[in-house]
């Protein structure tokens, strides 16, 4: 099972808690100098040979980053997510291009919405969907995308918004 | 050759009637295909109101001299092919400009267009214009040799190259059609025929998907109408040859659209059941199978 | 500015060197005329209705609601029998249907292959987003009002709107066709600069020429 994997490798690596999401999905944390050497070592020698995925929420009022990298072990059907946490002022995190070649491009796709580096990672500095950006990275969360929209692109005057709730609640007044 | 200035309008005459005959022959088979998969298909008129429309459009973009000529010489090899050929045997009004020695420019008219179209697309500056146009041109190349194998097979078994008389000595009764007097000619000729007419398993080089549609990416408005023109012309012209040649031509026009509509028919419902084959898998199966039945016939007359 | 785009100095394959300024040698940025309608009245509502009757869209989905274009060439909707078809390259097409959101990166590319189309062209907006944003009214990445960018002949209404909404448009266009309003090419040439300068406010890395062909 993971939970002895996870025994296993917490002997090797600095690993943080365990957060069992499902008997074949689980999230470990772990210091990022760390990162590079335990996805090495999950892919190598426990068989997580499929980088799924590689995503950032910004944590604004800690004033961190935290990276997850999901991993799936083909064999086994397991998910294990790694997570890291960066500094958000100047947020810089080692390039895993070399392990897995696509994570190139979602650590572009990161530069690009959040602003962390991956110096050395192949075209991080090109547009990815955003061609001549100028304003902050707009999935940071002091990103103010209303103003920003307002700002750029004119309305077309007339346009209502409702509040689904209260819409629906309007419209099924017998409260169900 | 006697020529006479009312042979001109006669022609002319030739030229709508095919033109006309053409459109609507596409436009049937088209609605055929759509009612197999269960649709209602195009309209029938569908491909004269296309034709309209592209020959009204306000603006057009030229990229030099050649892209001009392009259309002009694809137009040119298809009229030329038809009015060289004679449409309908022993009338006067629909032999056309026919002449002794036409067998002979029936083969070239049948290049003439697409070396037109290759400069043409050349000159267009899209990068894919010439990959498209090479694999064209190589797969036509192979598909028109078993044909050419197959006109000097019947040219030295009726001792003319007047397309005139190989009608006349193949008349009285249908077993005195090429079909039957020279199987091997025909045979290799109907093979090289699936390949020109464009239509699946050789139509990968006008298909949408490859590098797209190929040399006649850039042409557009009047140029594009001018190529769909032939493309209606062009077909038919090479169906009256083989008529003419081996199913014992026509003597009326009933008889004409007849056997036109079931010669194209062979290569529609070929097209129907074959997957389309790549351009060197197509080569390879004209050289194979198409030039060793072309140069058999030679030798068996 | 792309560094393919910049001006520079080329050796040819012969040796020789020449100076290369791609924006102004491989694009021709002639601005577009106002094209008048040919001839007499009789024969301009002959060829607008051979222009409503053969609507050539632009095979290039430019949002989500693409999707809902693939349907009408199955026999369930048949948009063939209405004299529509799929073009694969802008010059032969007249109808472009802009199908759903449009995000900034796309828009640029849908001028370009909009500006290559052959006048008389018309544009369909598909989709609410289209008219205000639709559900992308606060986004960064999408534009609020087509017709700031582009002369717009119809709007399809929905989020998405069906295939029969779709169908129900091309009717709708092929009216205002052979009406004599179709006229979007026209009103895109008499208004350029407004219409540029739209355009410009909106993509900030302009790197091609002002009108391409």
């Amino acid at each position: 099972m993971m939970r002895e994997l996870y025994k296993k490798t917490k002997q090797l690596f600095p690993l943080g808690d365990l957060t069992e999401q499902r008997h074949d999905l689980v999230f470990v944390s772990i210091p990022h100098p760390f990162l590079s050497s335990l996805l090495r070592h999950l892919r190598d020698k426990e068989g997580f040979s499929h980088l799924v995925l590689l995503t950032a929420v910004d944590w604004l009022e800690r004033g961190e980053f935290q990276l997850t990298y999901l991993l799936c072990n083909r064999s086994k059907a397991w998910d294990m997510g790694v997570r890291v946490v960066l500094p958000r002022e100047g947020a810089t995190m080692e390039s895993i291009h070399t392990l897995w070649p696509t994570a190139a491009t979602y650590q572009r796709e990161l530069k690009e919405m959040f602003g962390i580096d991956f110096p050395g990672s192949p075209g991080v500095n090109d547009d990815f969907i955003l061609e001549g950006w100028d304003d902050i990275p707009p999935y940071r969360r002091d990103f103010d995308t209303l103003k920003f929209a307002e700002a750029r692109f004119t309305q077309r005057p007339g346009r209502e918004s409702l509040d689904p709730a209260q819409h629906m609640a309007k419209h099924h007044s017998d409260g169900s | 050759m006697n020529f006479e200035w009312i042979q001109i309008p006669y022609s002319l005459l030739t030229l709508f009637i095919v033109i006309n005959y053409g459109l609507l022959l596409n436009a049937f088979i088209a609605k055929i295909a759509a009612r197999i998969g269960r649709r209602h298909g195009i309209h029938l008129f569908q491909n004269h109101i296309d034709l309209i429309k592209n020959y009204s459009l306000r603006t057009s973009i030229t990229h030099g001299v050649m892209f001009y000529l392009g259309p002009v010489f694809r137009l040119g090899g298809g009229v030329g092919l038809l009015l060289f050929v004679p449409t309908l045997y022993g009338s006067e009004m629909f032999s056309n400009l026919s002449f002794s020695g036409d067998l002979i420019l029936a083969l070239y008219f049948v290049f003439f267009g697409a070396l037109g179209m290759a400069l043409g697309a050349g000159e267009s500056g899209h990068p894919h214009a010439a990959i498209g146009v090479s694999r064209g041109l190589s797969q036509m190349t192979t598909a028109e040799l078993p044909f050419a194998l197959a006109v000097f097979s019947v040219s030295l078994q009726y001792q003319t190259l007047s397309i005139t008389e190989i009608v006349s000595l193949q008349q009285g009764g249908f077993l005195n059609w090429t079909l039957f007097t020279n199987p091997l000619a025909v045979a290799a000729a109907m093979l090289s025929f699936l390949g020109s007419m464009m239509r699946p398993p050789f139509d990968v080089v006008l298909a949408p998907q490859e590098i797209p549609i190929g040399p006649p990416t850039e042409y557009h408005s009047s140029y594009l109408a001018m190529m769909q023109t032939n493309r209606t012309i062009f077909p038919i012209a090479k169906i009256v040859i083989y008529m003419n040649l081996f199913f014992g031509g026509a003597a009326s026009w009933p008889v004409f659209f007849l056997k036109v509509f079931l010669i194209y028919m062979v290569s529609v419902f070929v097209g129907v059941v074959f997957p389309r084959f790549r351009v060197e898998q197509s080569i390879r199966w004209f050289l194979i199978y198409a030039v060793p039945l072309g140069i058999l016939s030679i030798l068996w007359v | 500015m792309k560094k393919e785009l910049e001006k520079r100095t080329i050796k040819g394959p012969d040796g020789f060197e020449f100076e290369v300024d791609p924006l102004t040698d491989y694009y021709c940025d002639l601005p577009p005329t106002v094209q008048t309608p040919a001839y007499t009245r009789i024969i301009e509502s002959f060829f607008n209705w051979a222009r409503s009757e053969s609507l050539w869209i632009l095979g290039f989905g430019t949002g989500c609601g693409a999707i809902e274009m693939r349907p009408l060439m199955t026999p369930r909707f048949d948009a063939y029998r209405y004299g529509v078809q799929w073009r694969p390259t802008p010059r032969q097409a007249n109808l472009f249907v802009i199908s759903g959101y449009l995000s900034v990166k796309t828009l640029k590319r849908v001028i370009r292959s909009y500006e290559q189309m052959q006048s008389p062209k018309y544009v369909m907006g598909l989709g609410s987003c289209t008219i205000n944003g639709g559900m992308y009214w606060d986004s960064y990445n999408t534009i609020k009002r087509l017709d700031d960018f582009l002369p717009v002949d119809l709007y399809v209404a929905g989020c998405m709107p069906r295939p029969e909404a779709l169908l129900a448009g091309f009717q709708e266009l092929k009216k205002i066709i052979r009406a004599g309003e179709g006229e979007g090419a026209n009103e895109y040439a008499k208004r350029f600069e407004w219409y540029k300068k739209n355009q410009k406010r909106t993509i900030h890395d302009w790197d091609m020429p002002d009108y391409n062909w």
